[in-house]
């Protein structure tokens, strides 16, 4: 069902499986490829609203599994200015492409110094590895 | 066996080996999926799946009182399972709640009258009961879990790929035959969790791995307790611990075409009161008519108000919608009726169905 597995170099990575593609005032976020595979097939993603506030470390959504509901942790804080409708109705995108189709939100962000907080490729790729 | 330590089945190497997903169930590591739950639950669907089911246990009863002893034990009547049959029952105590449900076999050339096979978490307690039950009667009750590991092989074609293995014509739904499979020598039971044809083979832990190989040789598809559950689920099969236990008596959920309370079995003056009165509560089926995956522990609403709880809830592969059982007052338990289910504070759309929710067109 899945790509190879694999964590762009030019995202920034939170602890609990989420990616972040930072791009001035704005950031797109999603779910990594360890998050998916760990999920297995997923069926279900029920986009938040557009205009919704989210917060760092704090749960903003969730995706389901054919045997399991998993909450999605925002990476970054923000407001949401726009979300996949399409991974809505094809959640199969989630798997197939979690960096490109099957992103969930883009957001205006909140503090950007936040960023710093976050892990790049090699460290994340690191944690994933114990 | 310390706290914590996982039981491993004869097939764990076969696992591991496979790469599949392994967790911890009723004190075993099974796995849960290898490729994914949906492609295995659609193999099975299609074409044909095979399950490790070693963790499930199996007691034999032999003596002079074998028949007489287990229709005292188990609700259906016993005098009807043939040589060579299998028959369904409850295991219930004496208020008529579910201990435990079960396939009895009646085989030949396995050293035992009667061998009944349990749930992995009931099995210690399957035994006890059916030791307490044994009294006064001339039958010795044996743990035959450690002679045997069993793989369930189901889907349109998976007695062609047993037969192909096999030394002589497999059993027919619902009978038991012995026969050489891959070699092996093996109890070939007609009987399956998936709404599929199909047939459980139940060989000693030795055999296990050779018999698994060949019949992933046979391009049968390795499957984990993840499919088995989604399978169960769209047939609405009971999974004990979630749709019946000591505390649902077999009316409610549905069960009470396999309880023959005639035959004076334990727990059968309960079930009768109940049989009489009409149970309180149904177990029903249901499937979400919008967005939504049901779970269990989920609130029923009717009109708003809550009428019940998921005991069972999935995405179904087959459907490609959410569907789950719960328990609903026996008034309000018809198929049609318009339901939602409240999945984590919202509430969602969906409606009873008949069982069960997947049935083969063809």
């Amino acid at each position: 069902m899945a790509t190879e597995e694999s964590y762009p170099e030019d995202l920034r990575y939170h602890p609990e499986h989420d990616w972040a593609r930072i791009e001035g005032e704005e950031a797109t976020l999603g779910i990594t490829w360890f998050a998916q595979d760990s999920l297995g097939d997923v069926v279900f993603f029920d986009p938040p609203e557009v205009g919704a506030t989210i917060a760092k470390d704090e749960p903003y959504t969730e995706v389901e599994s054919v045997k399991a509901v998993s909450d999605v942790i925002a990476p970054l804080s923000g407001e949401i200015v726009a979300v996949n409708e399409r991974a809505g109705t094809n959640p199969e995108l989630i798997n197939t492409d979690p960096y490109g189709e099957g992103w969930m939100v883009r957001i205006r962000l909140g503090d950007p110094g936040e960023a710093d907080r976050l892990l790049d490729a090699a460290a994340y790729r690191d944690l994933v590895a114990d | 066996m310390t706290a914590g330590e996982l039981r491993k089945t004869p097939l764990h190497g076969e696992h591991v080996a496979a790469g599949a997903r392994l967790v911890p169930f009723a004190g075993w590591e099974m796995p849960v999926q290898y490729e994914g739950v949906a492609a295995e639950h659609l193999a099975v669907r299609e074409r044909s799946g095979m399950f490790d089911v070693s963790h499930m246990g199996q007691v034999g009863t032999r003596g002079g009182d074998a028949a007489a002893f287990l229709q005292h034990a188990v609700s259906n009547d016993v005098t009807r399972l043939a040589p060579g049959g299998a028959q369904y029952s409850c295991l219930c105590a004496d208020d008529g709640g579910i201990l435990d449900d079960l396939f009895s076999y009646r085989p030949d050339g396995w050293g035992v009258d009667y061998l009944t096979v349990t749930n992995a978490a009931n099995h210690d307690r399957d035994l006890a009961r059916f030791g307490e039950l044994a009294a006064g009667f001339d039958v010795e009750v044996v743990d035959r879990a450690p002679d045997f590991a069993m793989i369930a092989v189901q889907g349109p074609e998976a007695r062609a790929a047993v037969a192909g293995l096999a030394s002589a014509e497999l059993p027919a739904r619902m009978r038991a035959s012995t026969l050489e499979v891959a070699g092996a020598r093996a109890l070939v039971c007609g009987t399956g969790y998936t709404g599929e044809d199909g047939v459980e083979v139940l060989v000693a832990p030795a055999d296990a791995p050779a018999l698994w190989r060949a019949l992933a040789a046979a391009a049968v598809t390795p499957c984990g307790l993840g499919a088995r559950d989604t399978l169960r689920l769209e047939a609405c099969f009971h999974l004990h611990g979630n749709d019946i236990g000591p505390d649902r008596n077999p009316i409610e959920a549905g069960l009470g075409w396999c309880c023959k309370e005639e035959t004076g079995f334990a727990g059968a003056a309960a079930i009768a009161a109940v049989r009489a009165e009409g149970p309180v509560e149904r177990l029903v089926a249901f499937a979400m008519t919008g967005r939504g995956i049901p779970r269990r522990g989920n609130p029923i609403l009717l009109g708003g108000e809550p009428v019940g709880a998921v005991t069972s809830g999935s995405f179904s592969p087959s459907l490609g919608i959410g569907i789950g059982m719960g328990y609903l007052r026996a008034g309000i338990a018809e198929p049609g009726t318009a339901i939602e289910v409240d999945v984590r504070g919202r509430r969602r759309p969906a409606e009873i169905r008949a069982k069960p929710l997947y049935e083969k067109s063809a």
